[in-house]
Order: structure tokens, then C-alpha cells, then sequence
């Protein structure tokens, strides 16, 4: 048994510096030299300024914006770190609601929500995918549904024409990957990002 | 359901069974030591290796020393990644200053990643420097698999030679999975995620100022070579506490495919690398095939209930065309969340692109029920077949019974000794499944975790426990885990389901292999048909049913009649 001892130790100290070390080292030096943009988060810069990234959502609450889908994720309360209160797409924190199918809380939480969605586009009904929260909480897509579904609200608030906020919309979707592989996105920041471009910016 | 939700699914299962044959090809000659076209480059660092470690590559071992061997490794693997938890604070690259992992949950968290499990009870972005996570959990993350694939070679050589004392050298077998299977696939899998945007530094975080004129802080890290391990060595620990549904650890469709493919890859060319070493190919797509069945029932049903939406919603005006959405990512949508739930669990993967405790019941009780079956459907990479000899030895045995003949199985008789063997190793999983959930549900420590009310409750308790003895790592995340009582019992199961099934199988690779073989005659039951394949799924499913339908009962069993009834708790 003690025979075994030092292979034991040797394999755990060299398979870590291998596998732990030179690894994870040599991908970062070719991520960084080939895709850098990807390499560090994808960030999305307005001037010098960044002001999110490509692949993570970002809380709109305006109605001149079109807004995200529910996010359940949560930080420290600045009052009281030790406690967690909700914060909407706190890209430090992920995760989803957890709620099961027969939760009161998700049922009670959804009718709200539609309810103050169908003020706004009265008569439509609302995507259930703009009013369930996404997994990581940080969800940077709507569907073509949901993203249709808040024109008319957009469009009022920017004094656009709602077929003017329709191109921008399909200018920012994007088809199935190769065609039949997940779901068609719009991605939210792309395109309000889109659409103060095409006010002229900000 | 839709046509093009089922194409996915049936191009996924077509690509398995695509690559099963040649990678199971390269992984024969790798470990029967013969050259392959990755020799010339690996080979001086193999035998370096070996001469730094003092293994003698030509020395086989009985199956006590293997047995020992991958224990003192496991052992010293485990002690290394809780020291370096406990002193994060004092490590480099830790540039959001993460301070000393607390002693519980640093000893659950190393006996997740050394068991293959990679059970979270904390939250990655929120918790790891990034040096625990590179030469901590992605360490474990190689060779916890790799520990797992010399296991299962080690019993294949049993079924594969006669009248031999040894099983092979776990040194050697160790070190072949980690240099020449998993690092060569790993590398490539991690570049193309950079390339996809998942990210790869050492920094920590990047601040963003939102359009709306908040402050982001977005979380950043060497994610994508933990990400590539985390898959094709069915680890599923995720660099972020979300995991794969984080779009960092996988940005799109296309990624989501990669990920899923490399769950099943190794595991799926195991069942060849089988065939090929008992001298009959056929013996191990009877395997696959048995492994393919059980699959495309749990992807059927899981999409199904995912598919219908919650009813519970009817009447808030709300369009619900789009499926079971809460918990889900809009570019994945239903098809693509149900398939790798199902992938996941059937793997002992644990990875989610979706929060499994917001799934339909019958959604989310698949998973758990891929998991108590032992995840042998593909499985754990070696894990997965070893689970599944198992399970053929029993099926042997009842079709021995019933012919009133002694059992074989590629011409090893299958007699009282390896079955009491099979028998030990295939009941610890449920004493430590039912059993924890048992204390956890009549204790106020172990509901006072539970995030939702009432059946949905119990189920995220049993779910905890099934997945750390299934070594699987998956959760009905809502159960708050971090707790003294959790992270001492589940570090508990992982450690049994891990370690009390593989001595066994040990002992049953060490006697089979010390055996002569029988020439087949007219009497001998063959095991590469569809005869075989039935008994097979049918023993699967009747020990797994007798033993956990009660269980299931009083969880999504019981909460999918009381949504039917539209009551909510």
C-alpha cells in the first residue's frame, strides 16, 4: 500500500500543474491572441464608454426601451449586506426563480405581471415567455413574439411609427442556428441600442 | 411538441451513434497501449509521467492494488482541493478577493469533484477565485473522469481475459484517459467556445454603465476551459452559479449542441471500446442500443410535459404557445432545455441549461428517474458502463433463474460471488437516496431548506439526494443546500455512491477476470440481440420501479394530479 503512496502524490501534484496550470493557461494565451473581443465578455462599447456586453441582459424598465424578460436573480442589500434582496439582471450573481409549476408565489407573480403587460397593448395576449423569469436570470433575448408584443408601446413613446420599430426589430432577430437548432432571438440591448441610433442618439 | 424540436432531437441521437465507433477505436488502442497519431507528441510526456511517479508502465496490478491505488489518488485529490478552498484568501488570481471557503461546505464541494459529482451547494461566480477553480475544481474535473474511464477499463479487461491475476495498472490507465483522451478533446472544445463567445481571462469582473444608466458589474473568468472539461468528463460543476444556462458558459444554440454531444461522446464510444475488447463489436452496440431506448423515453416524455405549459396560467391572458418558459432561456427554448435535461441526467453530467426545479412534474421527474436508475443510460464517462454491466449481470442472473441454468455472460460464469458483488453495489444508491431524503423530510433542519411549498418541496429533498449518490450534481436549485446538515449528508452519499460501487465492481472485475471461458454452445444465451436488449431495459426498469415508485408517488407524481386539479401551494 505505501508502495502507492508516491505515485499517488506525484500524479496528483503533475496531472494538477498539467491539467490545472499549463491548461487552462495555454487556452487563455490563444483566446486572448485569436478572440479577444470574446475572450473578455463580448463588451458592447457606446464611444469609450462600455455599456454592457453583447451576450448578457441588462435591466429596461422605461417604456421608451423594449424591456427584458422577468429576472429573478438577487445581490446583498446595500443596507444590510448579510441580507439578499432582489436585483434584476446582476450579472455577479446568476440564477432563476427555482419556482415549481404549482407554486402559488410564480402563479401570483406571472398574473401581475401580465396584467400591467396588457394594460399597455390591450387585447393582445401576452407571450408566456415575457413574463416567466429566464434560467440564469440574465436572459439577453426575447422571442420575435415578445418582442412584437411591445412595439406599439415603443413606438408611442418615441413617437415612431410602429413599422419603423418593426424593421428595427427584424434588423436585430436572429434565425435558428443553422437553421434548425434552438429558437429565433431578438437581442434586447442590440436593439435599443438600435433604436437610439436611430434617434439620433442620446 | 414541434417538427422542428424533434429534428433536433433525432440529429443529436444520429451524431452519438455517428462517433461512438471511431473514437471508440482511437480509446482501444490508447489503452491497449498500442500507437496512435497522438504517440509521437504525447508519448515523452506519458513516460516522464511515469518516471516522476515511480510507475513501472509494464506492471499490471491484482484488482486489490488497483482498488487501492485509485483510492489513495481520489484521497489525496480531495484533500488538495479542500486545502486550497480553505486558503483561498491567501492565493493569486483572485481578483474579486474571495475569502476562505467555510469548512463544510469546502468539504462538500471536494467530495463533489472528486466523486464526479459536482453537486453546488454554492454559487460559482459568487464564491471561487479563479485559482480554485483552474487547479481545484477543473483538476478534478480531468481527472475524476479519467479515474472513472481506467475503472471501466479495468472491468472490461475482466469480461476481456482468462485465468489472469490482473485487471491492468491504474497509473497507467489514469494517465492515458486524462493525456491522450480527455486534454486532446478538451482543447479544441475550449476554443471553439472562446470562439462562440464564451470568455477566457484572468480578469474578474468588467463594469458596464447600462444604457439606463445603471452600474453592471458582469463577471468574468477563465470559463471556457472549465467549461469544455465540465462536459466531456460529465463533471457539470459550472463556472457560474447559473451553469450552462449562463449565456457565458453557453452563448448559443450552436454551443448547446457541442455541450450536449460531449456529455454523451465518451461515454457512448465506451460501450464500443466494450465490443472491441471482448473480440465482438456487436456485444457492445447491444448496449448502446439498450442505452437508446431508455433515452428516447425520457426525452419523449420530458418534452412532452415541457412542451404544454402550466396550466396554472390559464385565464391571466397569457399566450402559452411557447411551452414550460420559467426557468428557460428564450435562444434555447423548450426542445433544446428538455433534451439536455434528459442528456444531463442520464450522463451522470449534472451541467443545466435550465432550472430543473421550475420543469412541468413529469419534466422534471425524468431527470430524477435517469438518475435513480443509476445513470446507465450512457452514463457517467466509465461510470456509465460499469453501471450498465451491472445491471447485465443481473439480467443474466433472473434469465439464469428462469432456465434453472448457471448464468453467463461472454463465456465468464456469473456465480454467487459476483452477484452478491452486483447486488451490493447496485443497493447502496437507493439506501443512500431514500434513506437521507427519509431524515431530510422528517426533520425541521432538512425542510426548513426547501424553497417551495408543499409536494414540489419533498421532491427538491429527493432530488438532492439521488443526484449526490448518483454522483450526477444537478438540483432542483431552489433547496437552499448551504447548510451543516446538507453539505455533511450529501457529501456523504456522493462519497458511498461513488466509492461503494466501485469496490465491488472491482472485485467483480478481479474474480471475472481469474476465470476461464466457456465455449459457447446451443445452451448459451446470446447477448448481442434484441432478445437481450429487452431483458435488459426490463430489469432496468423493474428494480428501478419497484425500488423508487413510492418515492415518485409523493413527489411529481403527486404534484402533477394536484396542477391537474389546478391546486397551488
Amino acid at each position: 500500500m505505501l508502495k502507492e503512496l508516491r505515485p499517488a502524490l506525484v500524479m496528483t501534484a503533475a496531472l494538477t500543474v498539467l491539467t490545472g496550470l499549463a491548461y487552462p493557461l495555454a487556452v487563455t494565451g490563444v483566446a486572448q491572441a485569436v478572440f479577444p473581443h470574446q475572450a473578455n465578455g463580448s463588451p458592447v462599447e457606446r464611444g469609450s464608454a462600455v455599456v454592457g456586453s453583447d451576450l448578457i441582459g441588462q435591466p429596461f424598465t422605461g417604456e421608451r426601451y423594449f424591456q427584458p424578460r422577468p429576472s429573478a436573480t438577487g445581490g446583498p442589500d446595500p443596507a444590510d449586506p448579510s441580507r439578499t434582496v432582489p436585483q434584476p439582471y446582476n450579472a455577479a450573481n446568476s440564477g432563476g426563480s427555482n419556482l415549481g409549476p404549482t407554486s402559488r408565489a410564480l402563479a401570483e407573480r406571472v398574473q401581475a405581471e401580465a396584467e400591467r403587460l396588457r394594460a399597455e397593448n390591450p387585447g393582445v395576449p401576452v407571450p408566456v415567455e415575457l413574463v416567466t423569469a429566464s434560467g440564469s436570470g440574465l436572459d439577453p433575448h426575447l422571442s420575435p413574439a415578445a418582442a412584437d408584443f411591445q412595439v406599439p408601446r415603443v413606438a408611442r413613446a418615441r413617437g415612431m411609427t410602429e413599422a419603423a420599430v418593426r424593421g428595427l426589430v427584424a434588423a436585430n432577430t436572429a434565425p435558428r442556428a443553422l437553421g434548425f437548432l434552438g429558437e429565433p432571438t431578438v437581442n434586447v440591448l442590440a436593439l435599443n441600442l438600435a433604436l437610439d441610433k436611430a434617434a439620433g442618439g442620446r | 411538441m414541434t417538427v422542428n424540436g424533434w429534428i433536433q432531437i433525432l440529429v443529436f441521437i444520429a451524431l452519438v451513434a455517428a462517433m461512438a465507433r471511431p473514437l471508440g477505436g482511437f480509446m482501444t488502442k490508447t489503452f491497449n497501449g498500442e500507437r496512435t497519431f497522438l504517440s509521437p507528441l504525447l508519448g515523452p510526456v506519458e513516460r516522464g509521467l511515469y518516471r516522476l511517479a515511480g510507475v513501472d508502465a509494464k506492471a499490471e496490478q491484482h484488482w486489490t492494488t488497483y482498488a487501492v491505488s485509485m483510492l489513495l489518488f481520489s484521497a489525496a485529490g480531495m484533500l488538495l482541493l479542500y486545502a486550497l478552498q480553505r486558503v483561498q484568501g491567501l492565493l493569486p488570481l483572485n481578483p474579486q478577493g474571495m475569502a476562505a471557503v467555510p469548512a463544510d461546505l469546502a468539504f462538500n464541494t471536494a467530495a463533489s469533484f472528486t466523486t464526479n459529482t459536482n453537486w453546488q451547494s454554492y454559487g460559482g461566480e459568487s464564491t471561487m477565485g479563479h485559482l480554485v477553480q483552474m487547479a481545484g475544481l477543473t483538476v478534478q474535473n480531468f481527472v475524476s473522469a479519467a479515474t472513472g474511464i481506467a475503472l471501466a477499463m479495468a472491468l472490461v479487461r475482466g469480461f476481456a481475459r482468462t485465468s489472469a491475476r490482473t485487471v491492468g495498472n491504474f497509473w497507467v490507465d489514469l494517465t492515458r484517459a486524462t493525456l491522450h483522451v480527455l486534454l486532446p478533446l478538451a482543447l479544441p472544445i475550449a476554443l471553439f467556445l472562446v470562439w462562440q463567445g464564451v470568455p477566457q481571462t484572468l480578469a474578474g469582473a468588467v463594469d458596464a454603465t447600462t444604457l439606463e444608466g445603471a452600474r453592471q458589474t458582469i463577471s468574468l473568468g477563465p470559463v471556457a476551459s472549465q467549461e469544455a472539461i465540465k462536459m466531456l468528463g460529465t463533471n457539470g460543476g459550472g463556472f457560474f452559479n447559473a451553469n450552462s444556462a449562463h449565456p457565458f458558459e453557453n452563448p448559443n444554440a450552436l454551443t448547446n449542441l457541442v455541450q450536449t454531444l460531449a456529455i454523451f461522446a465518451i461515454g457512448a464510444a465506451l460501450t464500443n471500446v466494450f465490443g472491441r475488447m471482448v473480440g465482438d463489436e456487436r456485444q457492445g452496440w447491444a448496449i448502446l442500443a439498450a442505452m437508446g431506448l431508455l433515452f428516447v423515453a425520457g426525452v419523449a416524455v420530458c418534452y412532452w410535459a415541457e412542451a404544454q405549459g402550466n396550466p396554472a396560467f390559464a385565464g391571466f391572458g397569457v399566450d402559452g404557445s411557447a411551452g414550460n418558459m420559467e426557468g428557460k432561456e428564450t435562444r434555447f427554448g423548450v426542445a433544446a432545455s428538455a433534451l439536455f435535461a434528459v442528456v444531463t441526467t442520464a450522463a451522470s453530467c449534472g451541467a443545466v441549461n435550465a432550472m430543473h426545479d421550475s420543469f412541468m412534474p413529469l419534466g422534471g421527474m425524468v431527470p430524477m428517474v435517469n438518475m435513480m436508475l443509476g445513470e446507465i443510460i450512457v452514463g457517467g464517462v466509465g461510470a456509465g458502463l460499469y453501471g450498465m454491466l451491472l445491471f447485465a449481470i443481473v439480467a443474466l442472473f433472473v434469465a439464469g433463474l428462469m432456465v434453472g441454468r448457471t448464468p453467463e455472460y461472454l463465456g465468464k460464469k456469473l456465480e454467487a460471488k459476483e452477484v452478491k458483488m452486483t447486488m451490493l453495489a447496485v443497493l447502496c444508491l437507493p439506501v443512500m437516496m431514500l434513506g437521507f431524503t427519509a431524515l431530510a423530510v422528517a426533520t425541521d433542519t432538512g425542510t426548513a431548506s426547501m424553497a417551495n411549498a408543499g409536494p414540489h418541496g419533498y421532491s427538491e429533498a429527493l432530488y438532492a439526494y439521488v443526484s449526490a449518490a448518483a454522483n450526477n450534481g444537478s438540483a432542483f436549485a431552489g433547496l437552499g443546500a448551504d447548510t451543516l446538515w446538507y453539505n455533511l449528508t450529501l457529501a456523504v452519499g456522493m462519497l458511498v455512491g461513488r466509492f461503494l460501487v466501485i469496490v465491488p465492481m472491482l472485485a467483480i472485475a478481479g474474480s471475472l477476470a481469474a476465470k476461464t471461458r466457456a465455449p459457447a454452445s446451443a445452451g448459451t444465451f446470446p447477448t448481442h440481440d434484441g432478445l437481450f436488449v429487452g431483458l435488459l431495459v426490463g430489469v432496468i426498469l423493474i428494480v428501478g420501479g419497484l425500488t423508487f415508485f413510492p418515492a415518485l408517488a409523493l413527489g411529481p407524481i403527486v404534484e402533477h394530479l394536484a396542477m391537474a386539479a389546478g391546486t397551488l401551494f
